[in-house]
């Protein structure tokens, strides 16, 4: 099914695909700023291999029960497993590497 | 045309007293006069396990059930099914309110570990879901379980502030009534995160302590703006029907009032109290050890099931099947009572549970039994429990119980100092009647007395009866006073003979004196006989002497006669006589 860390030819590791899901609550600065810097991660860090999914919670309040969002807004990482919340504006580019554990906490991966 | 203008906000606001939503909790309520405050949030911390979570969901439960004010619970800490279950044994049923559409529960599950935050962020995430929670049932109820996670779990502490803040702002404006729970902090702090400064209006502090190897649970109202409130620490409990809080300040002496008088099951007793004691009246039995006061409980008990009536008969000191056997030794079958359905008894030891728990329990046998008359036995046997001041308020919270359900109660209490006129358990002064039992030694015995120290709207005897229990049950004697004072038992049988045979002697002079009188009388009779018979001998020589005389004269008479006739005839002047001499 999942097909990341199986070997390729090569001998390199697959790199996983990223499904992403941000939770919003309307179009606030703060919602801007999110997706901004969270396209930009992804183009630099993660090219072809990224998916986003945009969550408004005021259009669909009953969405934020199922991953458990209280703050806003909330990036997701659904895949690859296990489940990553980051939540904040994700201007930290550091500290949004390191919880989409692009990063390790010490450095380079 | 000229409207009253008033400033701002203070058109309508004529009410001086703040509106309470009443939280159902029993005996809370009246602590507070009435609930929490209407419309504002509500702080209840303490320690772990002291039922902040359970305060919160009573409140909730009850605001669903009896106010007809839904609910919100955001969870923090637990699982909506362990929520579920916890309160289960409760007798709560969530899934069926929820289902019902009067509660929800959204438990809100925070993993800090999986949580990383980076720049800017609200908390809009959970306004919303806590807005469309309280939309979708219509709430005006809202539990925050424990709100201070968030602090731990976002890091971001000037940020978390600001939206707590903000939510308490928000629910006071959508006028909810808000439980939020917090976490005690170390040190004098109420909570870990300072959160009571934010909640301003009411501040609830519970309190889970050992005291003397019993668990005490207590609850502290510290803040209540614009109301008043006790100040005190209550000890409140868990029962099966949720929290119990035992205010002792909102006992208010309300009661119904009997002038009907009920028997206590001893004849001579009843007469000393003017027919007995009013119903729903409290009686208090105090006395030393073997004294009788569970005899003459039970006489009372006997004598209310005799009419028909259903009795309660709490014993702390020994088991049901004991009391009956030994009742039945003086003669008072509590046994059928039982079996007639008519008699509850109930024996447990007071140190099996708390003060708070055995209250508790006292309660719910009132109030599933209903009985007219409830005997506690006896209650100086709290005082293993708890101190001597807790004991005696416990006591009194037992004495209200009964006379708000109008409940005849006796209680009995054992005194050690038989010659202290007081009871271990300082209750006097709320029980209505007092009979005090004393053993009295003399003689080689021990006897018992009974006196009436005191009864409310009753002309009682200010006699002392010797108290006797037989094989027919109790029963009073007059006293017998002498010389020595009052007479008991064996003392009372000899005085009792003594008389009787000063009395016998007291006839036999009697009986003395009365032959000799009539002795007396035949010879003062005789007497008389034999003066009348002299009289009439003399009366008879007297008649006859005067018969001698009347005879004497007229021959004397005759005798002049015939001389005068001689003298006539012969020499008239010269007389015999002179003739003679």
């Amino acid at each position: 099914m999942d097909d990341a860390g199986v070997a390729h030819d090569d001998g390199s590791p697959s790199p996983p695909v990223y499904e992403l899901r941000l939770y919003l609550a309307g179009h606030s600065p703060k919602s801007v700023r999110a997706v901004e810097n969270l396209r930009r991660t992804c183009e630099q860090y993660l090219p072809g291999r990224y998916r986003i999914e945009l969550v408004d919670l005021l259009e669909n309040p009953q969405l934020a029960r199922g991953d458990e969002i209280i703050a806003v807004p909330t990036l997701v990482r659904k895949l690859p497993e296990p489940v990553r919340q980051i939540i904040g504006d994700l201007s930290d580019t550091e500290k949004l590497l390191v919880g989409l554990q692009l990063r390790g906490a010490g450095g380079e991966q | 045309m000229a409207a009253t203008i008033h400033p701002p906000g203070t058109a309508t606001t004529t009410r001086t007293a703040l509106a309470k939503a009443p939280t159902g909790i029993r005996g809370f309520d009246e602590l507070t006069g009435g609930g929490l405050p209407h419309g504002r949030a509500t702080l209840v911390t303490g320690g772990p396990g002291s039922c902040k979570t359970l305060f919160g969901l009573e409140f909730l439960v009850r605001g669903a059930l009896e106010f007809d004010e839904p609910g919100v619970l955001l969870a923090f800490e637990e699982s909506a099914a362990d929520l579920t279950e916890n309160v289960a044994s409760l007798g709560f049923d969530l899934a069926g309110l929820e289902a019902d559409g009067r509660l929800v529960v959204d438990a809100v599950r925070i993993d800090a570990s999986e949580i990383v935050t980076t720049g800017d962020f609200d908390l809009d995430g959970l306004f919303i879901r806590l807005a469309s929670a309280v939309q979708s049932v219509g709430a005006r109820r809202v539990v925050l379980d424990t709100i201070e996670v968030l602090f731990g779990a976002l890091g971001d502490e000037a940020i978390v502030r600001n939206e707590f803040t903000r939510l308490l702002r928000w629910l006071k404006d959508h006028g909810l009534t808000t439980v939020i729970t917090g976490e005690r902090g170390r040190e004098g702090q109420l909570t870990r995160y300072g959160i009571e400064e934010y909640a301003s209006d009411c501040v609830l502090v519970l309190d889970h302590r050992m005291h003397e190897e019993i668990a005490t649970r207590r609850l502290r109202v510290v803040k209540y703006r614009g109301s008043v409130h006790g100040t005190n620490e209550y000890p409140f409990l868990v029962t099966d029907r949720g929290l119990r809080v035992w205010p002792i300040t909102s006992t208010a002496l309300t009661y119904a009032v009997s002038t009907e008088r009920v028997s206590l099951g001893v004849p001579q007793l009843d007469g000393m109290l003017g027919g007995g004691v009013h119903r729903g009246s409290t009686v208090l039995i105090t006395g030393t050890a073997g004294t009788g006061k569970t005899t003459l409980a039970a006489s009372a008990v006997d004598a209310a099931c005799a009419r028909g009536e259903s009795a309660l008969f709490v014993s702390f000191e020994e088991a049901p099947a004991q009391i009956v056997r030994n009742l039945r030794s003086v003669g008072i079958d509590l046994g059928r009572w039982v079996d007639a359905g008519l008699l509850r008894l109930w024996g447990e030891r007071a140190t099996a549970f708390g003060l708070e728990a055995h209250l508790s329990r006292i309660e719910r046998l009132l109030d599933e039994t209903e009985p007219t008359i409830a005997v506690l036995d006896a209650v100086g046997s709290l005082s293993n429990v708890g101190a001597e001041s807790e004991v005696t308020s416990a006591v009194v919270r037992e004495v209200d119980m009964m006379k708000s359900r109008g409940i005849t109660g006796i209680l009995t209490s054992l005194s050690h100092d038989a010659q202290r006129e007081s009871s271990s358990v300082a209750v006097s002064s709320v029980v209505d009647t007092w009979l005090l039992l004393r053993n009295v030694e003399s003689d080689g015995e021990r006897n018992r007395l009974l006196f009436v120290m005191k009864s409310r709207g009753t002309a009682h005897s200010n006699q002392v009866r010797e108290f006797l229990l037989t094989d027919h049950g109790a029963e009073l004697l007059d006293v017998t006073v002498g010389a020595r004072g009052v007479l008991t038992g064996s003392a009372r049988l000899a005085q009792a003979a003594e008389e009787r045979a000063a009395a016998a002697d007291r006839s036999a002079e009697l009986e003395r004196r009365r032959v000799a009188l009539a002795r007396r009388t035949a010879e003062v009779d005789a007497e008389v006989a034999a003066l009348r018979a002299q009289l009439a001998t003399e009366s008879a020589e007297l008649e006859r002497l005067a018969a001698e005389e009347s005879r004497g004269a007229s021959t004397r008479a005759a005798d002049r006669e015939r001389l005068a006739r001689r003298r006539e005839r012969g020499s008239d002047d010269v007389p015999p006589t002179a003739r003679e001499g």
